[in-house]
């Protein structure tokens, strides 16, 4: 069960900084230790950039999740209607990149993410969902 | 726009990063300082990133490139105070940061850059 989800526009630079501090918010009112708090901000500011830089500007939808009583978690789903990715497996290789950036970021997500889930088209879109747990 | 102010201490250059940085400030920051490295011959840069919650991949290329290009223009970089959780993020993410120094404060960033800039003097290769 998810409650109070937000929708935050990714469309400049500006913009990404602001889904780091709502994720922040949301990671720190869900009682996220410091080093979980920053894999999760660190994790949505390269999926933001991405979203930003390769897919043209899109959204990021910031879900709290709760599951039972005691299990709570975050999660972020950012998507794009920009070119799409042709091959994940190469998107997802460390160091590869089609911009000018170190080919970090998306795998990068995935490494400080509990869930990875990633669904593109070409010509369609891009959407990535991470997930992480208290 | 928005800048990171840079502060001259003697022959060194202090950034103290205190917001936390949109992309194009960042990109900013490069060419101020590269541009200030030379204009004032600088031979250090130390910059202080204790405020900083989180160094993502686009930060850390940032350092890197400082790092890079005040190497070239005869100047050493010391990155200073790294949050422990900021840290144990990079390394998680992939990100060992090659090529930069690092120092736990300021006062032991100065420190390292002044043993740095007095060995290169004698004409010894540092890095």
């Amino acid at each position: 069960m998810s409650i109070e989800p937000t929708t935050l526009p990714v469309r400049s630079g500006e913009d990404v900084v602001k889904v780091r501090q709502a994720v922040r918010t949301l990671a720190m009112d869900l009682g996220f230790s410091l080093v979980d708090q920053t894999k999760v901000i660190t994790a949505a500011s390269e999926l933001a950039r991405n979203t930003l830089t390769y897919g043209g500007g899109g959204e990021v939808r910031i879900e709290r999740l709760n599951e039972g009583a005691r299990r709570h978690g975050l999660r972020l789903t950012f998507e794009d209607r920009g070119p799409g990715i042709s091959n994940i497996d190469l998107a997802l290789t460390d160091g590869f990149t089609t911009g000018n950036g170190l080919g970090l970021g998306l795998n990068g997500a995935r490494k400080l993410s509990h869930e990875f889930d990633i669904w593109s088209q070409p010509g369609v879109g891009t959407r990535v969902t991470i997930t992480r747990w208290k | 726009m928005d800048r990171v102010p840079i502060l001259r201490l003697g022959d060194c250059l202090l950034v103290t990063v205190q917001v936390d940085m949109h992309d194009e400030l960042a990109m900013a920051l490069q060419d101020d300082l590269t541009n200030k490295i030379v204009a004032t011959k600088a031979r250090g840069v130390l910059i202080d990133i204790s405020a900083l919650e989180m160094v993502d991949s686009f930060i850390g290329r940032m350092l890197g490139n400082i790092a890079a290009m005040s190497r070239i223009l005869d100047a050493r970089t010391v990155v200073v105070g790294m949050q422990p959780a900021v840290a144990i993020t990079l390394v998680e993410l992939g990100l060992s940061l090659p090529g930069i120094r690092t120092a736990l404060n300021v006062d032991a960033g100065l420190a390292l850059l002044r043993r740095m800039l007095d060995t290169s003097g004698e004409g010894v290769h540092v890095d």
